[in-house]
């Protein structure tokens, strides 16, 4: 093993972090979408969320990875799904044990991480092909990769439609005697789906090499 | 290395997977219920603090501090839902009640007559939470009732609070329920909760008369008996209709709120 291979090399490194920004699941792969439009009215929401992706991600990849060469190639999309399900059980149980209100209003989008694009995507495109060690980090970086766009698109939707940061309120409202008059579209879905894509359009703006040719 | 790819291998293999999977969420199911349940319940005594008005929604108390108003002001007892009579001779710890289980069991519950409410089954006794924020021998002010029926995609289940006067509605809840986020989950939202305080549950013949309705319903002192439906939401709204008219009448809590209503509730 070569220097640039140990778990702290320029090799892992990359691992780590060109899912967060050059390879971002969101902004650049494009998955993950549904959660991203759902979750994403507040800051706390999106913060829990993006953890659990992040800890279902990389716990994923590392069991995945583990049992790689052990897992027989016509029933192994079916093992990552059972693997991936359980951790997801786990987050959810926790959530609701420890976190109780923010999972009532989570509710259905914290099961539905088992089937979010980003988890089952890593641990089949990246994990079955790499030592565990590795996954993990791949793991982390997309999990990270993907709160980073969740905490960016909540903090504008939060903001704009509640005039609030991670419930503090900033802007004060107009019906509570402030000034700002919020934008109700923002609370709603659809207004993720402008602010994810302005977020790939300055993403493709800063760098050109993502762009396709036509 | 084994070879992978046998048939033999991959069952076993499958199988493997099965048991460490299972024994992965059962240890976490298990390990954690305790404390579920512990939130579970200081969830449903917020939510009757809630519908009786003692806590508001952008508060957000502690555990501890729904448990010390709940404690304060709460009493809660059971009701024989045939008769309407309290239950005075202690067989059953109204405050360890467990209503759902107890509905569920044949020997403590009976099938409902027919209903719109989608109501399968009732409980034989039903909670009742008086509410006396005064002095221990002041007036009750409030009676909190739990209800449930069927919505869009589960059972709702929700609390019901009545004034002294057993007539003006001072809140409703639902801590429980499965409905479409942003669509029939907004039963939830505390702002659609607003538009039933004040309203009237019964009419002058005391029958039950609030009703969600579609369009435009006007503000509680000249539009007595009807709530805005969600829009979107239709089936919700309905649901949630059909279930407060359920125990409103005799076959619910009717012949208790009867009695509340003559007898001073104690």
């Amino acid at each position: 093993m070569s220097a640039t291979d140990s778990v702290f090399g320029t090799r892992a490194r990359r691992t780590l972090f060109a899912p967060i920004i050059t390879n971002n699941p969101i902004a650049v792969q494009v998955l993950g979408i549904c959660s991203a439009l759902a979750v994403t009215t507040r800051i706390d929401k999106a913060l829990v969320m993006g953890a659990g992706v992040t800890l279902v991600t990389a716990c994923a990849n590392l069991a995945v990875s583990l049992v790689r060469n052990y897992t027989p190639s016509s029933i192994r999309i079916i093992v990552q799904l059972a693997i991936i399900a359980s951790l997801v059980i786990m987050v959810d149980q926790f959530l609701k044990a420890y976190l109780f209100e923010l999972s009532l209003e989570l509710s259905v989008f914290v099961g539905l991480i088992i089937t979010n694009c980003i988890v089952m995507g890593r641990a089949e495109g990246f994990a079955m092909q790499n030592p565990p060690l590795t996954s993990f980090l791949d793991g982390i970086g997309n999990g990270l990769g993907y709160a980073l766009v969740l905490l960016l698109v909540a903090f504008v939707r939060e903001l704009s439609g509640a005039g609030k940061v991670f419930g503090f309120t900033v802007l004060p409202l107009a019906n509570d005697g402030g000034w700002y008059v919020p934008n109700g579209l923002m609370l709603l879905a659809p207004s993720a789906l402008f602010i994810v894509a302005l977020l790939i359009w300055l993403l493709r703006t800063l760098k050109p090499e993502l762009q396709e040719k036509d | 290395m084994p070879n992978t790819e046998s048939t033999r291998y991959t069952i076993l293999f499958a199988a493997a997977v099965c048991v460490v999977c299972a024994l992965v969420v059962a240890a976490s199911a298990v390990g954690l219920r305790s404390q579920q349940e512990a939130n579970q319940l200081s969830f449903r005594q917020k939510n009757v603090l809630l519908a009786a008005g003692l806590v508001q929604p952008e508060e957000a108390p502690t555990d501890d501090e729904v448990r010390k108003i709940f404690d304060r002001s709460i009493r809660v007892r059971l009701v024989d839902l045939a008769t309407g009579d309290y239950l005075t001779d202690g067989r059953l710890d109204a405050n360890t009640y467990d209503q759902r289980r107890a509905r569920n069991d044949p020997a403590s519950s009976r099938a409902a007559p027919p209903n719109n409410a989608k109501v399968s089954r009732l409980p034989t006794y039903g909670a009742v939470y008086l509410v006396r924020t005064g002095a221990q021998d002041a007036a009750i002010e409030q009676v909190v009732l739990p209800i449930e029926g069927i919505g869009m995609w589960g059972t709702l289940y929700g609390f019901l609070a009545l004034d002294r006067d057993g007539r003006t509605i001072r809140g409703l809840t639902f801590y429980d329920q499965k409905e479409t986020p942003g669509l029939g989950g907004e039963i939830a939202n505390p702002r659609w909760q607003a538009l039933w305080v004040g309203r009237h549950a019964f009419d002058a013949n005391w029958e039950p008369k609030i009703a969600v309705i579609k369009g435009n319903a006007g503000p509680p002192e000249q539009d007595r008996y009807r709530v805005d439906a969600i829009s979107g939401a239709t089936i919700t709204s309905n649901g949630v209709s059909r279930l407060v008219g359920f125990w409103l009448s005799s076959d619910g809590y009717g012949k208790y709120l009867k009695r509340f209503r003559e007898g001073g509730g104690s």
